[in-house]
């Protein structure tokens, strides 16, 4: 393939770079600190409590490993579905899914009431749990993208780029399954127990994933001066827009089926109408700044796309994404469980109130810790080994496009 | 080889088992007074503490929300004393093993209390999305955790149908040796399993049929002589949820 002639370079170690390496560090330290904090204290420290026992670390946890899976999908467009555009971003694609994925395990792990036990987890399972099987389908998928990456880039491999490609694309939409279902195989919570939450989470990582790509993407080749072709960035916008319709759509269907059912009405009530902040996430969050805006952006044919909206785009994509796992994640667990459907109910235990949840310093200090520490490997590891080409102009990674950047 | 070493120590076998018998009984005699009164008042047996648990019981409870006091609290700080959780604790983070829900109809304006914690659910959702299997059901039916094995995920809390769990989110002082706790690990209702593996009734059904009105009453739900099984058999009750299909082991009248 004409692709074969892309160069790959270790990016530079100047002091952009060190001082990049030195900030994301001090942010892992923070992170850290929180999760030693938290752990000694104990999670009276956090915002978490007996209603609310998954908090803010977990929103950024989930939002990190599903971003990880997504990050995949730019190697697996080259790989198995032989988009040749892509080929030169699939390295980089295959790094992110790794460094976003410790991330992500870094918060949960350090989050649990007694992380020391880790080799428990690791160790001793219960088959029947979804929770198990992820460990398996997270660890696994680390093993699979590095073979992936293997193939990739060493040149005697590389015939087996595309099995290996179809077995990492298969995994990855497994493991994204899993996660989803964590949510989706709740019986009890009315705002869950949903098969859609399996392909609605598949959707999310597919967004997420592009989004922090494309902005890491653009950082990493305006800091190394490498040049990144218009019609490139363009494709990757255009792409990003497909997937923010995609996740609207599972949205939709997943609100517009429980609204039919009258025992969620109260649950729908909650998220859609009088759930306060979360409410607010919902629409205004995750629908207008995470679905809409970016959709409108990048598909609208009377908008000229330029590098500045794809970022912006990408940008809104994220912060959406914080606010769509926020309504699932904390909202779903502030709606309180419905023992008695019919019945006012009170109690002792916030029983048929809707939780409070305002979440700590601490908490938002870990989450940020596995974002830093996600971003720390990507760096590193495009300065040790040749993740990133030497060039990405449209005319070295894709002759095919001639669009012009903004 | 190792039967003809057995048969060739079944003198000395005979001699030890004699010994131990006459322990046994010695032990016997000293707590019968004990057993007998347990034997009076409820219907568990005490399980000797080298038996393994056995599917032969189901242990349950009936609880009789019209002989519910509104506004009592005395199964709650029965369990608190017997379990050394504190039930004056009212943040969102502290434990309650049990706790009175308040039920009014906003139609008919009806109102009801009764008793909510761990209903022992014969296919529990806590043990199934439990990774390390912390979270287990014993064969008798009481569902527990294993404090050993617990990493503190609270995926079990967020499985619980009826909030039953509680996450410990600081550091505990003044444990009972008979109901270990632990800082990041979940804990919920144990139906007072040390009290039924030996012959007692859980500390809540004691109390109240002691102090209060007498609503709770616990038992084999496999035997069908037992008091527990009868009633359920004569009168109408009703389980919290039960469309979740979980078949759990409280059953509620007049709710």
């Amino acid at each position: 393939m004409a692709m074969a002639r892309i160069t790959y370079r270790e990016i530079d170690g100047g002091t952009t770079y060190w001082s990049l390496l030195l900030g994301l560090s001090a942010l892992v330290l923070i992170g850290l600190g929180s999760a030693w904090y938290m752990e000694h204290h104990g999670h009276i420290v956090t915002g978490m409590s007996n209603r609310i026992v998954w908090g803010i670390p977990h929103v950024f946890a989930i939002f990190l490993i599903l971003a990880a899976s997504g990050a995949l999908n730019v190697a697996s467009i080259a790989s198995v579905f032989e988009g040749a555009a892509y080929k030169p971003l699939a390295r980089l694609s295959g790094l992110m899914a790794i460094a976003l994925l410790i991330g992500g395990l870094a918060v949960l792990v350090l989050d649990l009431g007694r992380p020391e036990r880790l080799i428990v987890a690791m160790t001793t399972y219960n088959f029947k749990s979804i929770f198990a099987w992820n460990i398996f389908l997270y660890t696994g998928f680390l093993v699979v993208v590095m073979a992936y990456l293997f193939v990739q880039m060493e040149p005697t491999m590389t015939r087996h780029i595309k099995a290996v490609g179809w077995f990492a694309l298969v995994w990855r939409l497994v493991l994204t399954s899993g996660t989803g279902s964590i949510f989706g195989w709740l019986v009890a919570r009315q705002a869950y127990d949903a098969a859609i939450m399996a392909p609605l989470f598949i959707a999310m990582s597919f967004a997420y994933g592009l989004a922090v790509f494309i902005l890491v993407l653009m950082a990493a080749c305006k800091i190394n001066r490498r040049p990144l072709g218009g019609a490139l960035v363009n494709r990757l916008g255009k792409l990003l827009g497909v997937f923010a319709g995609a996740v609207l759509y599972m949205t939709a269907m997943m609100h517009l089926t429980n609204l039919y059912a009258a025992e969620h009405g109260g649950v729908e009530r909650f998220i859609l109408a009088d759930g306060g902040v979360y409410t607010a996430a919902f629409w205004l969050g995750h629908i207008v700044v995470g679905c809409l805006a970016p959709m409108a952006l990048m598909l609208s044919p009377n908008l000229r796309t330029s590098r500045l909206l794809v970022a912006v785009a990408s940008g809104l994509v994220i912060v959406g994404a914080i606010a769509h796992l926020y309504v699932i994640i904390i909202g779903g667990q502030a709606f309180p469980l419905l023992m008695f459907p019919g019945q006012e109910v009170s109690s002792s235990f916030f029983d048929g109130v809707v939780a409070p949840y305002s979440p700590s310093l601490p908490e938002f200090g870990l989450a940020l810790g596995g974002v830093a520490l996600a971003l720390a490997i990507t760096l590193g590891g495009m300065r040790v080994l040749r993740f990133m080409p030497q060039s990405l102009a449209d005319d070295d990674a894709s002759p095919a496009a001639n669009q012009s950047p903004a | 080889m190792s039967r003809d070493h057995q048969r060739n120590n079944a003198p000395q076998e005979q001699s030890r088992r004699d010994i131990l018998r006459g322990a046994a009984a010695l032990g016997g005699l000293a707590l019968a007074p004990g057993v007998t009164l347990h034997l009076i008042g409820g219907e568990a047996a005490a399980r000797p503490a080298d038996e393994a648990v056995s599917d032969t019981h189901r242990w349950g409870m009936l609880i009789d929300a019209g002989k519910c006091g509104d506004g009592c609290q005395e199964c709650v700080t029965a369990c608190a004393d017997e379990n050394g959780w504190d039930p004056d604790g009212k943040l969102p983070t502290d434990a309650q093993w049990i706790r009175k829900i308040d039920l009014r109809d906003p139609k008919s304006g009806a109102e009801r209390t009764l008793p909510m914690m761990c209903q022992h659910c014969a296919s529990p959702p806590c043990v199934d999305v439990c990774p390390t299997g912390a979270s287990f059901k014993r064969a008798d039916g009481i569902v527990l955790v294993d404090k050993h094995t617990c990493i503190g995920c609270r995926y079990c809390v967020m499985a619980c149908p009826y909030n039953a769990r509680s996450f410990v989110h600081e550091p505990l002082t003044d444990q009972k040796a008979h109901a270990p706790r632990g800082k990041g690990t979940v804990e919920s209702c144990t139906m007072c399993v040390h009290r039924v593996d030996a012959g007692k009734q859980p500390a809540c059904v004691e109390r109240c049929n002691d102090a209060a009105g007498g609503a709770m009453l616990f038992g084999d739900l496999n035997d069908p002589t037992s008091e527990i099984s009868k009633r359920i058999a004569t009168y109408a009750t009703a389980r919290v949820r039960a469309d979740l299909g979980l078949d759990t082991g409280v059953y509620y009248r007049n709710i």
